[in-house]
């Protein structure tokens, strides 16, 4: 199949470096997707381009309430021209950006999906509009956390 | 080979709405097992979808995405028949693609 092709080739030049040992994997994926390794949410934002203005036209919808924080229904949707990304962040996940979505042309800005939180948090929904970030936040409170035993 | 995923795809005026339930794992490589070695990092972080040709989203997922992802999104441009495409890669190399005829 033409798509898993690409895929696997595009990572292709990484793989052979991380397994010639030059690379660890984490950095290998992070060179390829920026921002995943960031252990904050500031530092997270900075990879994606810098600080994101508050807007009404980016709407993040989860749940007030988790009951189990392994499995947050999270949605997010833009009505800003030109959004050419969606990108959700977990503020006090160990690694916030969770998510990043490419959205071509001819695609709706919505993405629904469904998240980890190991606590009660902030969640963002961070899009990028012809070439600038815009950002709504929901807080989320969980009573039960989801990153592990 | 990992468990086909599930998909649906409606096409309702023209917006061809997507949900799909993929089968993995998503460990974080935050947990331990019960005899305390922690269990390594192993989820999907590259997903893709075709329809027609045409790329109609990509994603790059952290660890953070739960068990068993789901993922919905909606596009535009394809009608009842046609057909879309999703891959997704995980972090350790393995993958699986499904296609599912929009209704």
């Amino acid at each position: 199949m033409n798509t898993r092709r690409e895929l696997l080739r595009h990572g292709g030049l990484l793989a052979l470096l991380v397994g010639c040992g030059a690379l660890t994997m984490e950095q290998a994926y992070a060179a390829d997707a920026p921002g995943f390794d960031a252990k904050s949410l500031d530092e997270a934002l900075k990879s994606l381009g810098g600080k994101a203005a508050d807007s009404k036209d980016v709407t993040i919808t989860s749940p007030d309430i988790a009951e189990n924080g392994a499995v947050v229904p999270i949605t997010v949707t833009s009505a800003l021209a030109k959004t050419e990304a969606i990108y959700i962040l977990v503020e006090k996940n160990p690694f916030p950006l969770t998510a990043s979505f490419a959205i071509p042309e001819g695609t709706e800005a919505y993405v629904s999906t469904r998240v980890k939180m190991g606590e009660s948090t902030k969640v963002y929904a961070v899009v990028k509009a012809d070439g600038k970030l815009y950002s709504a936040a929901k807080e989320t409170k969980v009573t039960l956390g989801g990153c592990g035993g | 080979m990992a468990d086909p995923m599930r998909i649906r795809a409606q096409a309702k005026d023209g917006v061809t709405d997507v949900r799909v339930l993929m089968a993995h794992p998503m460990e974080t490589g935050f947990r331990k097992d019960a005899t305390g070695k922690t269990i390594p990092p192993h989820y999907i972080n590259d997903v893709k979808a075709v329809s027609n040709g045409k790329t109609v989203l990509t994603a790059k997922w952290g660890q953070a995405i739960s068990q068993n992802p789901f993922l919905q999104f909606r596009f535009k441009g394809a009608k009842a028949g046609d057909k879309v495409t999703v891959t997704w890669v995980d972090n350790m190399g393995e993958t699986r693609t499904d296609e599912a005829t929009i209704a």
